[in-house]
C-alpha cells in the first residue's frame, strides 16, 4: 500500500524517505488537500519550527483536512514537530494555535542543556505492541505536557518527565526521530507499518 | 536520562577514508559507507564526517558518499569541511546529512550561523571550535588550525549561542594527536559556560580512562576521536561497558 509523506517545505525528508526505501515500502510526496483526503496512510516527519508549521498549514488550507484525516482514525505517523502540533499550543510560538487533536500544550525544557541532543531511554506503557523500551535518538527543545493519561505511549526522562509518544488506534506520533535511531526505530517503523498495513 | 555520546570521525578524501584502518572483514576498508556500517554495528552513537580535501572538485565526491552513508546508515551524522554558504549546508542537507560543522567560514562570516540556524533550525548547525591555549588563556584557531585569531574560545562560545549554533565541537589544539587524553580544563571550561552540548576531541587515547574523565571531568555531552577506533585499538563496544560500570550513562 501506498505511503504519502506530507511535504510542508521546511522538513528535511530525505531521511524518512531512505528509511522507506530500505523497508522496501512505496511512498509519494504531497503537498495538498486533496491528496490528504485520498491518502490511507499519512507520514508527517518534522524538523522546524510550531509556528513556522501552522502557518504554513494555514495559509495552505491544510488545518481542516488533517485535523479531518487524523479524526477518522486512518492511520499517521508524526515525528518531532509531527508530535508537537497535535497538541494545542507551544511555548515556540505563543498565541499559535497547534491541531488541537489532543489537550496539551508544548513547553521548553527548563534544565539542563537545550537542545536535548542524543539518546535517551524511553519507558513505555505496558501493552504497547509497537514500541520497545530502548535507546532512541532525541533533538529536542520543547516537549509534550499532557493530562490526557490515555495517550501516552511512552515517557522519558530529562531532568523531568516528558511525554516522548502518544498513540491513539491508528495513530502514533513520536518525539524522537526513529528514523535516526538505527536498529532500534528501523524496528519501530516497521512494525508500526506492519500494524496499520 | 539522556546518555553520552561516542563519536567516531572519518577523514574523508576524495571519496575514501584516509589514515590507516586495521578493521579486518572489510571488503573495502577505505570505503566510508562500509566503515560507517561497521562503527553503526558496533555501537557509535553518531558519526562525523570531514572533507578534508574540501576543494569545489571534490565536493561532488563529497555528496555522493553522503548520499551512500544515508541510504544504509540509519543514526545521524554530520559532514564538516570547507562549508563556506547557505547553499553548501543546503546540498549537504538535502543530501542526508543531519548536521553540518562549520568552523573557519563562521568565524570569518558569523552572519552565515545566525543565516543557517534559521533556514535550516539551530539542531543542525554545529560550530567547530580549534581551541589552543596561551598566556593562560584560549585562542581560537581556524584555517585547519593554522592560522590564529583574536578571539578568547569563551567569547566566541558565547557569540555562536546567540547566533543560533545548536551544538559546540570542541578540539583542543593541546590535545590532538597526543593521545595522552583530552583537555579537560577546556572542555571543562566551555561546558559549564554555555548551555549548548559539546563534543569534546582530541587527545583519546586506547585507555578507556580518557573518556571517562572527559565526561565525569570535562562535563562533555560527547566525546569525538579518530584513530584509536580507525586502528582498533580500542572498541567501541567495550568502552561503552567500561563506562557503564563507572556510571557514565551510554547506549549499550
Amino acid at each position: 500500500m501506498s505511503l504519502s509523506i506530507l511535504d510542508y517545505g521546511a522538513g528535511n525528508l530525505k531521511s524518512i524517505i531512505n528509511v522507506l526505501e530500505y523497508l522496501n515500502y512505496k511512498y509519494k510526496i504531497i503537498t495538498s488537500t486533496s491528496e490528504i483526503n485520498n491518502s490511507k496512510i499519512l507520514l508527517l516527519p518534522g524538523v522546524g519550527h510550531f509556528g513556522q508549521l501552522m502557518n504554513h498549514f494555514s495559509a495552505s488550507n491544510l488545518i481542516e483536512p488533517l485535523k479531518d484525516y487524523i479524526q477518522s482514525d486512518k492511520p499517521f505517523l508524526g515525528i518531532c514537530l509531527g508530535m508537537q502540533i497535535l497538541f494545542e499550543s507551544s511555548e515556540e510560538a505563543p498565541g499559535e494555535k497547534g491541531l488541537c487533536i489532543f489537550p496539551g500544550k508544548v513547553v521548553k525544557f527548563t534544565k539542563g542543556k537545550v537542545p536535548q541532543i542524543g539518546w535517551n531511554r524511553i519507558s513505555i506503557t505496558p501493552g504497547n505492541k509497537i514500541l520497545t523500551e530502548d535507546y532512541f535518538y532525541f533533538v529536542n527543545s520543547y516537549c509534550v505536557k499532557t493530562d490526557n493519561k490515555e495517550i501516552i505511549a511512552a515517557t522519558t526522562d530529562y531532568y523531568d518527565t516528558f511525554v516522548s509518544a502518544v498513540e491513539k488506534k491508528n495513530l502514533l506520533a513520536m518525539q524522537f526521530h526513529p528514523e535516526k535511531s538505527g536498529k532500534a526505530g528501523l524496528k519501530v517503523i516497521k512494525r508500526w507499518l506492519e500494524h496499520v498495513n | 536520562m539522556l546518555t553520552k555520546r561516542i563519536i567516531p570521525c572519518l577523514d574523508v578524501k576524495d571519496g575514501q577514508t584516509v589514515k590507516g584502518i586495521n578493521f579486518v572483514n572489510l571488503r573495502y576498508a577505505g570505503d566510508p559507507v562500509e566503515l560507517a556500517k561497521r562503527y553503526d554495528a558496533e555501537g557509535a552513537d553518531e558519526l562525523v564526517f570531514l572533507d578534508i580535501t574540501a576543494t569545489n572538485e571534490a565536493r561532488q565526491t563529497m555528496i555522493n558518499v553522503v548520499e551512500s552513508v544515508a541510504k544504509q546508515v540509519f543514526i545521524p551524522f554530520a559532514v564538516g569541511g570547507g562549508i563556506r554558504s547557505i547553499e553548501d549546508i543546503r546540498v549537504l542537507l538535502c543530501s542526508g546529512a543531519d548536521k553540518v560543522s562549520l568552523n573557519t567560514a563562521a568565524v570569518n562570516n558569523p552572519e552565515l550561523i545566525q543565516k543557517a540556524s534559521q533556514a535550516f533550525g539551530s539542531q543542525c548547525i554545529t560550530i567547530a571550535i580549534d581551541s589552543k591555549r596561551e598566556d593562560n588563556d584560549f585562542y581560537v584557531y581556524i584555517n585547519a588550525g593554522t592560522k590564529r585569531t583574536d578571539k578568547k574560545v569563551l567569547d566566541w562560545v558565547k557569540e555562536i549561542e546567540l547566533l543560533g549554533a545548536g551544538e559546540i565541537l570542541l578540539t583542543s589544539m593541546d590535545a590532538d594527536g597526543t593521545q595522552s587524553g583530552y583537555d579537560i580544563d577546556i572542555t571543562k571550561l566551555v561546558s559549564d559556560n554555555t548551555n549548548l552540548p559539546v563534543i569534546a576531541s582530541g587527545g583519546a587515547s586506547s585507555d578507556p580512562g580518557t573518556f571517562y574523565d572527559v565526561f565525569a571531568n570535562g562535563h562533555a555531552d560527547a566525546a569525538l576521536a579518530a584513530s584509536v577506533f580507525h586502528f582498533d585499538t580500542l572498541k567501541i563496544v567495550d568502552l561503552k561497558h567500561y563506562l557503564n560500570n563507572r556510571s557514565i550513562e551510554v547506549r549499550l
